[in-house]
């Protein structure tokens, strides 16, 4: 049964991902102004601009335009940047891997400080780390990325310099040659453990800046969550059985409150997506958000319009995940209509 | 007409959440912040040390200086003094986010009733184009339509608002499917009651704690994505002084000046967390009160 | 006669902050023997939940609970809570729930949950030997395919199920007291009828003692020695069920007493007041007010 519902949302996502085609595309046509002379610059000659119309089919009506755009899209073609003249899709390629790759160890993060968080605050309900686990959650989640992006660079980069501050890796290391783009994983296939270490040095302080809002949401949910659940019946079975409270709050209650989380959490990963792009400019991560800010303020459209549709499509692919992860992890959903 | 029946918010009930608000002690700081930064930035010409370094041109023998007597929080590379340009932020901040909620919220409101109470091809349609909204992260989408407009205060407004809308049309919409299973409801629409006003007078007044509690929080988190778009370069322009925009410029002299980007930076932390603080009160006060 | 497990003398507890409290127990005294079945009845809000939690030391971890008398389980003071009386809870001590199926874990099937209690008797037991233990339990309150049951989660078995799983796994660690808490009163009442057999079965063979909280005099004449009457937090009538049935002696007794409906007929008279405000009670039932003489 999991596959049909899966089947299910991968359509309802597919539409949406039309729908969010759309919407980029219009505001890419309709906003004011002649894109190709955007493009191009205030110093293009009438012919260049002219030109550039033509070969985008800027003359043609609307619709036309878009299906252009989609059945270039259906060829894997996204255009052609202005800013670093090579099609849209190797631009991606080439950037996507370091801010997947960012995101990933944020929402690891997330997890492995959120929800411990979370818990302790649960678990000493109105006592003093419940205080203070509250208050470090509400402070994270106050702070905009950068201002979290600056303040480590100040604390861990200049006052004390234990972790580098700028880039992906050390100059003294080899850049790896795929296959994934990753680096950790690259050097690792690689067998350069120094290189490992290093890209790991590295990513510490962006992927904190970025984590700090999305745990500070994931402890504030799972504190409220348990909360909630303290208060069933089988939380006081569990005590009534002499359950030991640790094994309570890590275990027989954080399970159940840690479904409703799990929605949320996927959410805030979405959210890193777009923090990454302020958490990269503050380090210098060269990475696909990076490269959004720089095509935004050169106005480069086909860029803009391939690197939020590819941003989009991580939001999807990780909310769909996020379902399946659900109904595996609760029972009720799992082997509902599984019987019988 | 008022329905006896309707759980609206009752008349006296206002002193018991006011109760339940107070006896936090955070939700009361909260209100003191927020109280404390709106009368600044309301009367910040006359409340701030140097109203004319909100321009290009401040103090050219003290530039760049940390903090003094004369410059509390020390002054930019233009030697114009950081206290009274964060306090004008704030007055900046301030007008964007109410301008950005005054049109988002009323949109999105309307959309989420409609949607929830009618329901069929009108829920499917709405909230479908609701969920192309929502799938886009929200800085991504404000950045986007930024990128095809000229970086005005204006247009910040409106590209932000654009991205808003659809959560409080998600937001009403769930609160609008669950009051419209209501006895209230189906009383009304069983003496006949038109569309018009089972919408706007007997859902909407049990939506208002939603709202405001997720108005006020919103405040927070409009500056906060304001000063994200300012700080990427896509917001306002100097010489208007931007929260944002100061902590990127000021991270440029990192970390001898330190004070040009972690003052304006802490100014964002606060007035966020104060109205975080106050939204969180008033979710307490409105739960406390049914 | 043998000794009392449990003994509680002028129990009293209040909840509220420490400026503005509620009194809603004024001074419960009750004891419960070895291998004694005892019942204590009221109607809902009486006060006798809440005495049977404070015994498990329950209620008194929480700030707004302010509890004093005394508690003896087991040579133990259980006023205080703490380590002690939690460390006796499922092993010297279980509880049966009200709603066995909102009482077991949602999200763990019942094997996990069963291994668990298993190990707050026995810390070292082995996965496999908690595993044929629980089987062996299930087999014991008639469960038909105990293996089935262990792999199954609370929500894909019955309420009867359930009950009979709690029934195992509150005797599987062979308490000296067993507190059932309206047991099965969710459930049908065939379903309760059999549950209860099945309980006053088993804790007879093993010799263990109950305290029953119900507040249904129709069920406690079948079960219990023993029964102590309840009401707004005092005991108001106390004495062997047979004593209490012939000559009931408080009016509240005489109350419950008819509110027993009898398959002769003539409905379910009704209680004046049934659900007392302890702050400011507004109807006191006729000559309530005090003790029957308490036997002791």
């Amino acid at each position: 049964m999991i596959w049909k519902s899966l089947l299910h949302r991968i359509g309802a996502a597919l539409i949406v991902m039309v729908g969010i085609s759309m919407l980029i595309f219009a505001i890419a046509r309709v906003m004011p102004g002649d894109p190709a002379r955007i493009a191009l610059g205030p110093n293009a000659t009438a012919e260049q601009v002219a030109a550039l119309r033509a070969e985008r089919h800027l003359d043609a009506a609307l619709p036309v335009q878009y299906w252009e755009f989609l059945k270039a899209l259906s060829r894997g073609d996204l255009g052609k940047s202005l800013y670093t003249n090579r099609p849209v899709t190797t631009d991606i390629a080439q950037f996507l891997p370091a801010t997947l790759e960012l995101c990933i160890i944020s929402a690891i993060l997330m997890v492995l400080i959120g929800l411990p968080l979370g818990i302790l605050s649960a678990h000493f309900r109105g006592r003093f780390p419940d205080h203070l686990g509250r208050l470090i959650a509400l402070i994270a989640v106050c702070t905009p990325a950068f201002v979290w992006g600056v303040i480590l660079q100040l604390c861990f980069g200049y006052f004390w310099p234990i972790f580098p501050i700028e880039g992906r890796l050390l100059d003294s290391i080899p850049v790896p040659q795929g296959p994934t783009g990753f680096y950790l994983i690259d050097l690792l296939v690689a067998g350069n453990g120094a290189g490992f270490l290093d890209a790991l040095h590295h990513l510490v302080l962006p992927a904190l800046a970025l984590a700090m809002s999305g745990l500070g949401q994931a402890a504030r949910l799972t504190r409220s969550n348990m909360i909630d659940v303290y208060e069933k019946p089988y939380v006081e079975m569990a005590r009534a059985y002499g359950f030991r409270p640790w094994r309570i709050a890590t275990r027989y209650a954080f399970r159940p409150a840690f479904i409703p989380t799990l929605t949320i959490l996927g959410l805030e990963f979405a959210a890193m997506l777009g923090n990454a792009f302020l958490v990269e400019k503050v380090f210098g991560w060269p990475g696909l958000s990076r490269y959004g800010v720089e095509v935004i303020i050169r106005k480069d459209l086909d860029a803009i319009v391939g690197t939020v549709l590819i941003i989009a499509a991580a939001f999807l692919i990780m909310n769909i995940i996020v379902d399946v992860l659900v109904s595996i992890i609760n029972p009720r959903i799992r082997l509902a209509g599984g019987r019988g | 007409m008022s329905e006896p029946g309707s759980p609206v918010i009752a008349k006296r009930s206002g002193s018991k959440a006011w109760q339940a608000y107070r006896s936090n002690p955070l939700s009361v700081a909260g209100l003191v912040i927020v109280a404390v930064i709106v009368f600044m930035a309301v009367f910040a010409d006359y409340l701030t040390p140097f109203p004319e370094h909100v321009g290009p041109i401040g103090d050219f023998a003290a530039m760049n200086m940390g903090p003094s007597e004369t410059y509390r929080l020390g002054t930019d590379t233009m030697g114009r003094d950081l206290f009274t340009r964060i306090i004008y932020g704030y007055q900046l901040s301030l007008i964007m986010a109410v301008v950005v909620l005054a049109i988002a919220t009323p949109v999105g409101v309307i959309v989420g009733l409609v949607a929830g109470y009618k329901g069929g091809w009108t829920d499917y349609v709405l909230m479908r184009i609701t969920d192309i909204f929502l799938a886009v992260p929200p800085l991504v989408l404000a950045m986007a339509i930024m990128g095809f407009l000229e970086p005005t205060l204006l247009n910040g407004m409106l590209a932000i608002t654009a991205m808003w809308w659809p959560w409080y049309a998600r937001l009403i919409y769930n609160v609008t499917r669950a009051e419209a299973q209501e006895g209230y409801v189906l009383a009304a629409e069983t003496v006949g009651a038109s569309t018009m006003h089972i919408i706007f007078r007997e859902i909407l007044p049990n939506c208002w704690p939603s709202i405001l509690t997720k108005m006020t929080l919103d405040v927070g988190f409009v500056i906060l994505m304001a000063s994200s778009l300012s700080f990427l370069g896509l917001g306002v322009q100097p010489p208007t002084p931007d929260l944002g925009s100061m902590v990127a410029e000021g991270a440029k002299y990192m970390p001898d000046a330190w004070w040009l980007s972690v003052w304006p930076a802490i100014a964002i932390l606060i007035i966020v967390l104060g109205f975080n603080l106050v939204g969180d009160g008033l979710r307490e006060a409105f739960e406390a009160e049914s | 006669m043998a000794e009392p497990v449990l003994t509680i003398r002028d129990l009293r507890l209040a909840f509220g902050s420490r400026r503005r409290q509620t009194e809603v127990l004024h001074g419960i005294s009750l004891h419960v023997r070895a291998s004694e079945k005892v019942a204590l009845v009221g109607e809902s809000g009486s006060g006798k939940s809440v005495t049977a939690r404070l015994a498990m030391g329950l209620l008194q971890e929480a700030p707004t609970t302010h509890a004093s008398g005394s508690i003896r389980f087991d040579g133990i003071d259980a006023i205080k809570g703490g380590r002690e009386i939690a460390r006796r809870r499922g092993n010297r001590v279980a509880m049966i729930f009200q709603d066995p199926t909102s009482a077991l874990n949602p999200t763990f099937k019942i094997r996990g949950q069963f291994r668990e209690v298993l190990r707050s008797g026995n810390p070292a037991i082995s996965d496999a030997d908690a595993d044929r233990q629980a089987e062996a339990a299930l087999a014991e309150v008639s469960i038909p395919d105990p293996k089935r049951a262990l792999d199954s989660y609370a929500f894909q078995l019955s309420g009867g199920m359930n009950q009979r799983v709690m029934i195992a796994m509150a005797l599987a660690n062979r308490p000296a007291l067993l507190m059932a808490d309206e047991p099965g009163t969710a459930l049908d009442v065939t379903v309760q009828a059999q549950t209860l057999k099945l309980m006053h079965e088993l804790t007879e063979k093993r010799g263990t003692a109950v305290l029953l909280i119900s507040h249904n005099l129709g069920v406690v004449r079948e079960f219990a020695d023993r029964v102590y009457v309840i009401y707004r937090g005092r005991i108001v009538e106390h004495g062997t069920t047979a004593q209490l049935f012939h000559e009931p002696r408080h009016p509240y007794t005489r109350a419950l007493l008819a509110a027993i409906p009898k398959i002769s007929g003539g409905g379910l008279p009704d209680l004046p007041e049934r659900s007392p405000d302890f702050e400011n009670p507004l109807i006191v039932h006729e000559g309530c007010g005090e003790p029957a003489g308490a036997i002791a």
